[in-house]
């Protein structure tokens, strides 16, 4: 891929929960952490509010990845949200792959408040994953 | 006979159940042609593109338009049909959504022509003759249709006034439309001529549906003795009226099968798969990964089975051939 892509950045959406991954974000932004810079967060009440729905839009609308962020599993603030989205982003997934969409492109990572240095990692890992992937190309095939 | 209003009925990529559609008004049929003129049936009537050609522009009424657009000749025909009609019905699911013939965008043009023309255990093709676009006869050269990479929706090419869903639409679906342009009672516009709720609201299961809806794994229906009269989801068994909009009543599950979404997706969902992803994995009651993957792994083929009418309509539309 290299050379082919020159000046591109990944561009992720990241789905982030109010109660945990935002606040974890949140705190590494006031600890003055670094995490790259090519993550968009869109905060969700719940990590169970991300429709699949979004991660496709996302993906058909230019984002080269996706990540989905919630409480670790028996944390969630409305108790069950986030097994929904496990069962969701599996069933998901295997869609994405009939579809030729990477498995890669698209993770789900539980990232408690506290852990802001893992949401910094997540992103930083996510982000080069992609880099090494590439851009999403456009629909192939014609 | 001039005053009467003029209908067309065309076919694209589709099967021919849509025609089959309109002649099921059985003897309803005879109130339709006595109330408009059929000026265009290309499976019933003999009447040429070129009468088509000839017509005034806004001449036709309203065409029916069914099946999904795949060669390049659809394209001119819908264009060709949307000159000539003052409405354009997308008429079943193929033209509302890309339909059954949209799955064809799991593959490209190449991987098809290699399968049908090359691989399939049932071809014999010596020669590797594969369609050609132009071809040379004594007369001239002759121009064949193209045959797209991407199958598409009717309203891809040209725009449509209202949809018709169904695997294939329903006669009383049919008679309504028909009766509603007739009298001039229409919706708005790009309204699908359908109910508004889910399948379920007219399913008579639907009193046998708990409140709380939990499966612990998904089943599929030819290694299960279907109850049929329990809700087919209580007894899991993979059924899409939830996400489904209503209008067949109910047709699939009184026929002991589970709704598979040929009515497409409710007012305001964008795509009917995801939709439908969210809606399953939320009644699976499981939290354990392990018990998911295996719960989930009975779903063996998520596009042609969420997606089965609406690949073509779906967000991501096809398959991305590569770089995915």
């Amino acid at each position: 891929m290299a050379g082919t892509n020159d000046g591109w950045e990944p561009k992720i959406v990241a789905f982030v929960c109010n109660w945990c991954t935002y606040i974890a974000a949140d705190a590494a932004g006031v600890a003055r952490g670094q995490y790259a810079p090519n993550v968009r967060l869109i905060r969700t009440m719940c990590s169970g509010r991300v429709d699949p729905q979004f991660v496709l839009a996302a993906l058909e609308k230019g984002a080269d990845g996706v990540l989905v962020c919630g409480c670790h599993p028996g944390d969630c603030h409305y108790k069950e949200g986030n097994y929904k989205t496990l069962r969701r982003y599996v069933l998901l997934k295997r869609l994405l792959s009939q579809l030729g969409v990477n498995g890669e492109r698209v993770r789900l990572e539980w990232i408690s408040a506290s852990e802001s240095e893992k949401f910094k990692r997540v992103v930083n890992e996510t982000t080069e994953q992609i880099r090494k992937l590439g851009p999403v190309k456009g629909s192939g095939g014609g | 006979m001039a005053d009467k209003p003029k209908v067309a009925f065309y076919w694209c990529a589709s099967c021919g159940g849509c025609e089959e559609s309109v002649v099921d008004l059985a003897e309803g049929v005879l109130d339709v042609v006595g109330a408009v003129d059929i000026v265009f049936w290309p499976v019933a009537l003999d009447i040429k593109r070129s009468d088509v050609e000839a017509m005034p522009d806004k001449s036709i009424t309203v065409s029916f338009i069914n099946g999904a657009v795949r060669l390049s000749e659809q394209q001119e025909m819908a264009e060709l049909l949307r000159r000539k009609s003052q409405f354009v019905i997308a008429y079943g699911s193929c033209s509302h959504m890309g339909g059954v013939p949209g799955l064809a965008n799991l593959s490209d043009r190449a991987e098809i022509f290699r399968f049908v023309y090359h691989e399939a255990p049932s071809v014999a093709n010596p020669d590797g003759a594969e369609p050609q676009q132009t071809l040379e006869v004594p007369e001239g050269e002759l121009e064949l249709p193209e045959f797209w990479d991407t199958v598409k929706r009717l309203d891809e090419v040209v725009e449509v006034d209202y949809y018709l869903p169904g695997c294939p639409p329903t006669p009383k679906l049919l008679a309504n439309a028909v009766g509603a342009l007739l009298s001039g009672k229409l919706p708005p516009k790009g309204a699908v001529l359908a109910g508004s709720k889910s399948l379920c609201s007219e399913c008579k299961l639907n009193d046998t549906k708990p409140e709380k809806l939990l499966i612990k794994e998904f089943k599929r229906v030819p290694y299960t003795l279907v109850d049929p009269t329990k809700c087919l989801l209580t007894q899991g068994i993979v059924c899409l009226g939830p996400v489904t909009r209503s209008g067949c009543e109910a047709l699939c599950i009184n026929g002991n099968m589970g709704c598979t979404g040929c009515f497409g997706p409710l007012d305001g969902v964008t795509d009917f798969g995801g939709k439908a992803i969210s809606f399953l994995a939320s009644i699976l009651d499981q939290t354990d990964e392990a018990a998911i993957e295996r719960a989930i792994a009975e779903v063996a083929d998520p596009a042609g089975t969420l997606n089965m009418y609406s690949l073509a309509s779906s967000s991501l539309r096809r398959r991305r051939m590569k770089g995915g």
